[in-house]
């Protein structure tokens, strides 16, 4: 298929890959910051065609992953409601909260829909009068242009019955908490390609040199990962750190200006509750003011909900980069995708979950 | 309570569920890992016996002397009709399907209506003559038959069971544990048709060039492979869970590893493109015209061939082999290069955020 097929080349591949052999006299450790890439490594078996002594960690990209638990029971709490359809993507379905998921509340009766966009659980408001529709905003700034458009256009219509729960989340504060971190041993970062399309890369520059890491804006196909690693390795073993775009085809310097703007008019930035992390300040968006009536957490007085995450888990490590899902005592046994302990079991984007779906290995 | 020996769980024995989970959710009937849980811990204990135990699409059943085939498939597909057929012509050609991956000639079907109060008459009478054109087309009959009617909100319009009966000729065992190393894999055509055309028109998804489903009675293309070759293993058609699954299947069936290449795998553009949208991905999308075959390796080039002058095999190819290495794994060998597992459903496939 044209503009996929190009990027899945193997002789091409393997250019890259001799040339990042050619280049590397030490050990490196590079993060990939997307849930979207890390599920590309695994499923094209990237990880596998890399020299020896390039270790890739898994970032705390995957919005699934890092929704704190109390968002997804304040979710439940509200799609349990009668009289109203709770919306959502897909992989938020079986994310389990502290009791159940979504698709265990919908086999009991809750109105629970799979929707591809905002603006879908928009339509189902105004073709519902009678019922609240509720979508669960969830995801970086990829997702939060659609989302902020939606609750635009609800308010220009006078579409009362619709509204967000919101759980943004931001990639930069992240970043920077990783690399803040006390055992952190990421020496250079993919940056998040479909967040720098929204959002551009001027933040970037600034994390990049105010830690001094080389960061390369990044692709989501095997051969733009296996090339913003080779950036990655040629700026490390250059002795560099600056920030390089190497998903030309989507990304500006100074990114998507319609849709920030949108984004700007809607939400407000605010710290936020990362699942397994703990609070980042400033990491988030809200809702402004002036949108409140489509606050969900508001509308159904859920915001008293306040659930406290197991002990068990290490996924906030696996999100960090600290650890890997096989250093887990639980992975693939006690936890496996059919029963996740932890959210990086469940999304299909999530460490574990990628881990456990492609990477296992025929003994 | 005493711990159940084959399961090791505590307390109750069979029949009794042992599934652990308070209801069924939509992904137990996904064909992936929570339906073969529910078989395994409940179905089987509950009517376990030599035929049923293989867990096949179909039991071949010695009756005086003649290896009957005999199947059964429920069908409650929303949207009732959708490009490239509807849940009638579905009925006709899953069942016909499922006699013939065994190498029977299907030969009577049954077929029980469960209608929904409200349902449009126009639309049933729609149906029932999609399912004569499709029975014909198969040379089957339908010999019998019941209807029932639910009250309104009891049902999704109609829902139809079939059962299919038909006849093994030949003197072949083509069953899932028949499978060697050395084996071929053999695919008929381009996969995910099917799943896509149902999903796009359920969600009302428009994509450039109208992907349709594959629905068609494979029995006469079954009979030209066995015409060309008595060394064919195993058969089967990817429908629910896709060719991953199926894959999955007969490897541990057989006890067989299989190794496939990703790239020999046709897949529609239009396919490849509404999967890489959806975030689905095609090897696990469902197929109601394509089969999967195991054959031994000097018979394989001569089954293809046999296919390939077969309007519904025009596009089949080998795409890899069983292997003696990992037995029960599939692995896939990517486009760009790396290997990696191709493991069975957890649940449904579900759309992911970005």
């Amino acid at each position: 298929m044209k503009y996929v097929d190009e990027y899945r080349d193997s002789g091409l591949a393997q250019t890259i890959v001799q040339e990042i052999r050619r280049l590397q006299t030490r050990p490196w450790v590079i993060m990939e910051v997307c849930g979207g890439q890390t599920h590309a490594i695994v499923k094209h078996g990237v990880d596998e065609l890399l020299p020896e002594g390039i270790e890739l960690v898994h970032g705390p990209g995957c919005p699934v992953c890092v929704t704190p638990l109390e968002t997804i029971d304040k979710a439940h709490a509200i799609a349990q409601q009668p009289g109203v359809i709770f919306t959502s993507f897909g992989d938020m379905l079986r994310v389990p909260g502290s009791a159940v998921d979504l698709l265990t509340l919908k086999s009991r009766g809750a109105d629970v829909r799979v929707v591809y966009s905002p603006l879908d659980a928009l339509k189902l408001a105004r073709a519902n009068p009678d019922k609240q529709v509720v979508f669960f905003a969830i995801g970086f700034e990829t997702t939060a242009p659609a989302n902020a458009l939606a609750v635009w256009q609800a308010k220009r219509e006078g579409v009362e019955n619709f509204s967000l729960l919101v759980a943004h989340v931001l990639v930069p504060p992240a970043i920077a908490a990783v690399l803040e971190a006390p055992h952190n041993r990421v020496q250079g970062f993919l940056g998040p390609g479909h967040v720098c399309a929204v959002r551009g890369y001027e933040d970037y520059e600034a994390l990049s040199a105010r830690f001094g890491v080389p960061i390369v804006i990044t692709g989501f196909e095997p051969l733009d990962i296996l090339e913003g690693i080779l950036m990655v390795v040629r700026q490390l073993e250059s002795g560099h750190a600056r920030v390089e775009n190497q998903y030309l085809r989507a990304v500006r310097r100074e990114g998507n200006r319609i849709a920030q703007e949108i984004v700007s008019t809607v939400f407000a930035v605010c710290d936020r509750t990362w699942r397994g992390i703990g609070t980042i300040p400033h990491s988030g968006y809200r809702l402004r003011e002036e949108f409140r009536d489509y606050d969900a957490e508001r509308r159904f007085a859920v915001a008293g909900i306040d659930t406290k995450e197991p002990a068990v888990c290490i996924s906030g490590q696996i999100l960090q980069g600290a650890k890997k899902p096989h250093d887990c005592p639980a992975f693939g046994t006690l936890c496996t995708p059919q029963h996740p302990l932890g959210a990086t079991m469940v999304s299909a984007e999530g460490a574990c979950a990628a881990y456990y779906q492609y990477g296992r290995r025929p003994s | 309570m005493s711990e159940h020996k084959a399961t090791g769980w505590p307390g109750i024995v069979c029949p009794t569920p042992l599934v652990d989970q308070l209801h069924i959710t939509l992904a137990h009937g996904s064909g992936g890992q929570l339906t073969a849980d529910l078989v395994r811990k409940l179905f089987l204990p509950a009517f376990n016996n030599e035929y049923l135990a293989p867990l096949g699409d179909q039991a071949v059943l010695p009756l005086s002397g003649v290896r009957v085939a005999l199947t059964t498939d429920a069908f409650v597909v929303t949207p009732l009709f959708f490009p490239g057929g509807d849940i009638g012509k579905l009925a006709i050609n899953g069942t016909v399907n499922d006699l013939a991956m065994s190498g029977a000639r299907p030969l009577f079907i049954a077929a029980a209506f469960i209608l929904e109060e409200g349902l449009a008459v126009d639309e049933l009478s729609r149906i029932v003559e999609s399912m004569r054109q499709a029975a014909c087309e198969a040379g089957v009959q339908v010999v019998t038959g019941d209807t029932k009617v639910v009250e309104r909100g009891k049902g999704d319009k109609v829902f139809i069971t079939t059962t299919g009966l038909g006849v093994v000729d030949k003197p072949v065992v083509i069953a899932a544990d028949q499978a060697r190393p050395g084996d071929k894999v053999i695919l008929s055509g381009t996969i995910g048709d099917h799943g896509i055309a149902i999903l796009s028109q359920r969600e009302n998804l428009q994509f450039e060039g109208a992907i349709t489903s594959d629905t068609a009675a494979l029995y006469t293309l079954v009979a030209a492979m066995l015409e060309a070759s008595d060394q064919i293993h195993c058969l089967r058609d990817p429908t629910r869970g896709g060719v991953a699954t199926t894959l999955n299947e007969l490897a541990v069936a057989s006890g067989v590893g299989v190794e496939i290449d990703e790239q020999r795998i046709p897949v529609k553009e239009s396919v490849k493109g509404a999967c890489e949208i959806l975030g689905l991905d095609p090897l696990y999308v469902a197929n109601e015209g394509k089969l999967i075959a195991l054959v031994a390796a000097d018979a394989a080039e001569a089954v293809v061939g046999a296919m390939r002058r077969h309007p519904l095999g025009r596009e089949a190819r080998i795409i890899g082999e069983a292997v003696a290495q990992h037995p029960g794994v599939v692995v896939l060998r990517t486009a760009v290069g790396g290997k990696r597992v191709l493991d069975v459903l957890r649940g449904e496939q579900l759309p992911r955020i970005c």
